[in-house]
């Protein structure tokens, strides 16, 4: 699989579908590059032409805003939007839930108007499209898996069911957590709190969530999230049950389960 | 006799229309020391929020029990209302049950139907005594509450109880004075509840019972006057501003955060110098975030106005679930009570001036900000529209753009974003790595 650039498009005077825009954590967290490499096989295999921004991506700007530091903001902001406007991108899909809801929702006063979609939902239109296939022989199936909502996924931008539906086509045994959907309990990453430590308090909040998700019996955590992604991990390794419980993004579950 | 009493009940009534009346415009004012937003876009979602979420309280339903029990209260408390206006203008006029003869037939039955609705006001305030003090939940016994809070909470459900069964002793004894045919007393029964009290009263004599009926009478209508000129100083509030706050509410995605048009502006010229107007000196130098309630919408305001301080934002919040001190109730009682004080100040001076207190640090400590998590739940929590997550993050903006106070963490995390285009200290020529391989 060859990966192409926005550039490298250009260059040779074509446009792809869509830009896939990858994120800090999806380019250089080790553990989220393995999410950036599944959604790029689930991209490559279905046939979707896509493209990358590669070197000339930079960090949307949420920590800096979310942490109150709005020249940092604008500044990466605005040049991802001179970038981005350069190659006439119309439609940007993201694993990360952070920059889909910047780019979706406080791009466009900036002068960037795309559409953007999260890969949770890019996927289920996949399926349903049914661009991909999952194997009947699949691994999940009679396995009980819990969905954990992401806050800018779930109450940040309202979309609860495009992940569980992903989901529901594994044959997977789908669990609840007490505290999900519009209920769902953060991480504890969000708000920039991901480059800080926590402030005073009895326990971790990913701690907190990681007994939550142990508790339902689920042998597999579906994150759509690479920040959730470290935090939830962690919350495991904490309940001692990092040998039974995985925690694996929906791409990477869906990469797993591609039929031919 | 009867004039001496007309004239009393006027006096009151006038009295605690006008106290209200001036409370509630000094409310208005604080709420307008705010900045100005304009939540004026797309009035049919906006009055759609107005009917779910304030009349139709559809939030509250996320806990069905609690909501049903919540709706009787509301619902029995703003009818009950109709038959004030029967109360207060046989004050005025000196009648007794002057829409009786009006209304005839329907008459008992209207009455029947508040006398129930009292039933249900008086046993969902029991319920929720009973809940708040003795039950123990997280919510209700949080430090928030210490102090005047918490018994402002049980004065507002006692006082309820009270003035429902003022209402139900007084049709009592009417009843028994009309079976009487006592004087003055017209036969507006039989009322379904009260029909079914008279044997408790049915062994006083006329005089006792006209007595029981006035003191009821005249108890009830003070107090609902009382009640009235309560509310402006009470978390009660709600019932009011519940409405407004819902129509105001912000209708975009919880997750779009505010934009700095003046930073925006600022980076737009540094980033293409050639298309850089000087419009931006008249402006003088822009004050970026938000210190004291000055700087906050008077969305955020009202919204502090509009709490009714019931804790579920606070039990939703991850931070303080896991113990920190951030409570987002707290935010909203703070900067409601920072409003108070600066207004205080406003009545006494005329003008604000600098009292060398401010919202930040006198009220919310940066540790509290800091725990926010932007996950949104209290703003899904809350009933009544409020958003303190907003006011978490124009303290914050405060605090970093114009204290430079963070983190150490957060400020390499900074320099991180500014010099390799990432959070983290990596090169940002290695962004690609994953998918090259090398």
């Amino acid at each position: 699989m060859t990966i192409k650039t926005m550039a490298e498009y250009a260059a040779s005077g074509e446009t792809p579908e869509v830009l896939f825009w990858v994120g800090c954590a999806g380019s250089f967290d080790q553990r989220a590059q393995k999410i950036t490499k599944a959604f790029a096989t689930i991209l490559d295999k279905a046939g979707v032409r896509f493209a990358i921004l590669g070197k000339e991506e930079n960090c949307t700007g949420d920590p800096a805003r979310r942490a109150g530091n709005e020249f940092i903001f604008q500044m990466m902001a605005q040049n991802n939007i001179q970038v981005l406007n350069g190659y006439g991108v119309q439609k940007i899909v993201t694993a990360c839930p952070h920059c889909f809801n910047i780019i979706r929702n406080e791009y466009p006063e900036l002068g960037g108007n795309y559409e953007v979609l999260h890969h949770t939902t890019f996927l289920q239109q996949l399926i349903d499209a049914g661009k991909i296939r999952l194997t009947d022989a699949s691994s999940f199936k009679g396995k009980k898996i819990t969905y954990h909502d992401s806050c800018y996924l779930g109450r940040a931008n309202n979309i609860y069911e495009a992940p569980r539906k992903v989901l529901e086509a594994l044959d997977a045994e789908l669990v609840e957590m007490k505290r999900c959907r519009s209920k769902g309990l953060c991480c504890g990453a969000g708000g920039a709190q991901m480059f800080k430590e926590e402030e005073k308090g009895d326990t971790r909040i990913n701690f907190e969530r990681g007994r939550e998700a142990v508790a339902t019996g689920a042998s597999v955590i579906a994150a759509n999230c690479p920040f959730c992604m470290t935090m939830l991990t962690d919350g495991v390794k904490e309940q001692g049950k990092e040998d039974s419980v995985q925690v694996l993004d929906i791409a990477e579950i869906v990469a797993r389960q591609l039929g031919d | 006799m009867h004039l001496v009493q007309q004239l009393l009940f006027v006096i009151a009534f006038a009295a605690a229309v006008y106290l209200f009346t001036r409370k509630a415009r000094e409310i208005r004012r604080n709420i307008l020391l705010g900045r100005d937003v304009q939540p004026y876009d797309n009035p049919a979602q906006r009055w759609r929020n107005v009917l779910l979420l304030a009349f139709g309280q559809k939030k509250m339903f996320r806990n069905p029990l609690v909501a049903v029990l919540h709706f009787f209260v509301y619902a029995g408390f703003l009818i009950i209302n109709i038959e004030i206006l029967e109360i207060i203008l046989d004050g005025v006029f000196g009648t007794h049950r002057l829409f009786a003869p009006l209304l005839d037939g329907l008459y008992p039955v209207l009455i029947g139907c508040f006398e129930i609705l009292a039933v249900l006001v008086l046993s969902g305030c029991a319920i929720f005594l009973v809940r708040r003090n003795f039950l123990k939940l997280k919510r209700f016994i949080g430090h928030d509450l210490d102090g005047w809070p918490r018994s402002d909470a049980n004065y507002i459900l006692i006082t309820e109880i009270v003035l429902m069964v003022l209402f139900l002793t007084m049709n009592t004894a009417d009843l028994v004075l009309q079976s009487r045919g006592a004087d003055h007393y017209v036969a507006a029964g039989p009322f379904w509840i009260s029909g079914m009290l008279t044997p408790i009263l049915s062994g006083l004599s006329d005089g006792s019972l006209v007595a029981l009926e006035r003191g009821c009478w005249w108890l009830h209508i003070l107090g609902v006057l009382a009640f009235l000129n309560y509310l402006p100083y009470s978390k009660h509030l709600h019932i009011i501003l519940a409405f407004p706050n819902a129509y105001y509410a912000d209708l975009r995605p919880k997750g779009k955060m505010e934009n700095m048009p003046a930073i925006q502006k600022e980076v737009q010229s540094m980033l293409n110098p050639e298309q850089a107007t000087n419009d931006t000196a008249v402006e003088g130098i822009p004050k970026f975030g938000a210190k004291d309630i000055q700087d906050l919408t008077w969305k955020n305001l009202l919204d502090a106005y509009s709490c009714t301080e019931c804790g579920r934002c606070t039990a939703a919040c991850p931070a303080n679930i896991t113990g920190k001190k951030l409570s987002p109730r707290k935010i909203m009682m703070d900067t409601r009570d920072r409003a108070e004080e600066i207004g205080r100040v406003i009545n006494k001076q005329g003008t604000f001036q600098e009292d060398g207190k401010a919202l930040l640090r006198d009220y919310i400590s940066e540790e509290e900000l800091r725990a926010c998590t932007t996950c949104n739940a209290c703003v899904q929590e809350c009933p009544v529209s409020i958003n303190p997550l907003h006011i978490i993050l124009q303290l914050r903006r405060h605090l970093v753009m114009e204290e430079s106070s963070a983190p150490a963490e957060w400020n390499m995390m900074f320099s991180n974003i500014e010099n390799n285009m990432a959070p983290w200290k990596f090169a940002p020529d290695d962004r690609d790595q994953w998918a090259t391989g090398n």
